[in-house]
């Protein structure tokens, strides 16, 4: 019990005392996260809204694709996106492998069938005559989604929350393809398992606090607009 | 909006049919031979429901192409590419308000915003028609907090500031209950009449047609049974399932056994009725009666001075309540069915077995043939 005091207490003063890795590990994953969150959303908004609304043979297969896509094992794809980025792989000559943009890639994969997920489900929620309705108003396709889309929107926070939190927190994909290098692709979730393993727990706690502070943060925020919209 | 070729050349219908027909999983829906919608005109197209109404309404709104047959817009076939330009010509009011989450004003601005109206002149245009429906007082309230009758009066405001060339309403009074429908039907009928807007009205409600439709169209089973003025529909239906459904309760089989100028005698069940119609000694026919134009009077009271040459002994065999008259039906060798105030009814203490006299005129009866 003392040992976890004493590395609480250890923790609080590396975050007050401004040690400069901390805050540019902390500032890297949220950095990485936003923008793999920011693409999977720019793919997964559009992707999930057409899978809602069209109907061609094969939807239900691609459907339940998506669905087990949510639950895809981050080290799963930290495999698949590795060996794509390898240096004799088929994306080698990118030379990416081991930098925060292979991570990104990486978290993008996992987060984008959860947004895509999410808002085919937050779409197909919508009525079918409140479109048909859009469009006896003499909305166009594009209009039409789009309103859709707003009307959706408290679930479609969910998405965000859901993709950041997801990327946020994983460890297995940051780790294979990022490499877990000081300074350069040390994510909080990496830095967390290396320094737990040196048997650093004051630094660890440190991290796990940061960890658990942004992601409340972030819904926290995402809660109140949510709230205050509905 | 920009001219282009379905902008009209010549006056003529907005959207006519021509053999459309409709079927869902093999089950035909729809099948009809010709339907137009006029300018300046309110067709009423009533039916029971699952006759195709709404099917239909859809049609005319380019929502739902039809399996086979020709739809136009001003006598010219729509091209797949020009679609889009023809919805929004037309506005359409569901029963159900459908209405965004979002403020009165946004919601009733919608159809605008899709159109690329500016903005000023978007509020400009809303305010008007929710002054129009009487919910300017609403504009700034989130729609979803809104009663049903306030919700409906937004709905037609979000429709009729488009100034639609083609207005298509769908059961739009059926989600409301009776105090709101009875304010918002005659407000309606006022916007419609004053602005002259060209309207398709779908309804299940006969009332409802008779109170606002210039023409209407009687859809049964998917087929068009009658079209034509209100007035006549109602008071010469052409077939025994269109009489029913225009409310007429009275309908008996009898024989022609005499004929005049516009005047036919017809024996049903014995009793002679005087008829104002052309048809042939010895012809079968049936004799639909509507129940409101029967009145009933006691036999032990002097005759009322009446032109109605149809005065039948009968006897109650039972009062129905209905709103706002009760049916009596009468015995008089034929079951006749006479629609009676609930004051009347009190007054000459109308109850099953009392003897009356049911009295209709010449004019009030109808022959059909099929």
């Amino acid at each position: 019990m003392d040992l976890l005091a004493d590395a609480v207490r250890q923790a609080v003063v590396l975050l007050t005392g401004g040690d400069r890795e901390i805050w540019s590990v902390l500032s890297l994953s949220v950095f990485v996260s936003a923008t793999a969150t920011f693409v999977a959303l720019v793919i997964g908004i559009p992707l999930g809204a057409a899978l809602a609304l069209a109907r061609f043979t094969g939807r239900r297969l691609v459907v339940s694709a998506v669905n087990a896509g949510m639950g895809l094992p981050p080290v799963v794809v930290g495999l698949f996106v590795s060996l794509l980025l390898w240096r004799s792989g088929p994306l080698g000559g990118w030379e990416i492998l081991y930098t925060p943009a292979a991570i990104v890639i990486a978290q993008a994969l996992i987060a984008t069938p959860l947004v895509t997920g999410i808002t085919l489900a937050a779409v197909g929620a919508v009525p079918a005559p409140f479109r048909l309705q859009l469009l006896g108003l003499g909305a166009s396709r594009v209009q039409m989604v789009w309103v859709v889309l707003r009307e959706a929107r408290l679930p479609m926070l969910a998405a965000v929350m859901a993709g950041f939190g997801g990327v946020i927190s994983e460890i297995g994909a940051s780790m294979m393809v990022g490499g877990n290098i000081k300074g350069q692709t040390r994510t909080l979730t990496t830095a967390m398992v290396l320094e737990t393993s040196k048997g650093n727990f004051d630094v660890a706690i440190a991290l796990a606090l940061l960890l658990l502070v942004l992601i409340f943060l972030v819904n926290w925020v995402l809660t109140s607009i949510q709230q205050r919209r509905a | 909006m920009t001219r282009s070729r379905l902008d009209p050349v010549a006056s003529g219908p907005l959207v006519s049919l021509r053999d459309v027909s409709v079927a869902y999983d093999g089950v035909p829906v729809l099948a009809l031979d010709a339907l137009e919608a006029r300018r300046g005109e309110v067709l009423a197209v009533i039916g029971p429901n699952g006759s195709g109404k709404s099917t239909l309404l859809r049609i005319m709104g380019w929502l739902e192409r039809p399996a086979a047959g020709q739809v136009c817009w001003r006598g010219r076939a729509v091209e797949s590419g020009d679609v889009l330009e023809v919805r929004r010509r037309t506005a359409i009011v569901f029963q159900q308000p459908l209405l965004a989450a979002m403020t009165v004003t946004d919601n009733v601005g919608l159809g605008l915003r899709f159109r690329g109206v500016p903005a000023r002149e978007r509020r400009s245009r809303v305010a008007h028609w929710l002054d129009r429906f009487g919910v300017a007082g609403l504009a700034d309230r989130r729609a979803t907090t809104l009663s049903g009758g306030e919700a409906q009066r937004v709905a037609l405001a979000r429709a009729l500031v488009l100034e639609p060339e083609l207005l298509l309403l769908d059961e739009p009074f059926s989600g409301l209950d009776a105090p709101a429908r009875a304010s918002l039907i005659p407000e309606l009928a006022a916007v419609l009449r004053d602005d002259r807007v060209s309207t398709v009205l779908v309804t299940h409600d006969r009332g409802e047609a008779q109170a606002l439709g210039d023409r209407v169209a009687v859809l049964i089973g998917g087929r068009l049974r009658q079209v034509d003025e209100t007035a006549v529909v109602f008071r010469a239906p052409v077939s025994e399932d269109v009489a029913r459904f225009v409310g007429v309760e009275t309908i008996v089989a009898g024989q022609v056994t005499a004929a005049g100028a516009g005047m036919v005698t017809v024996e049903v069940a014995g009793r002679a009725l005087e008829i104002a119609a052309s048809a042939a000694p010895g012809e079968r026919v049936r004799v639909a009666i509507r129940p409101e134009d029967v009145t009933l009077t006691l036999p032990d009271e002097r005759p009322v001075a009446s032109s109605a040459r149809n005065h039948l002994r009968g006897r109650v065999v039972q009062v129905r309540a209905s709103t706002p008259h009760a049916h009596v039906v009468v015995d008089c060798g034929f079951p006749l069915v006479a629609a009676v105030t609930p004051r009347s009814i009190d007054e000459l203490g109308l109850a099953a077995g009392a003897a009356v006299i049911a009295v209709f005129k010449a004019t009030a009866a109808h022959l059909l043939r099929e």
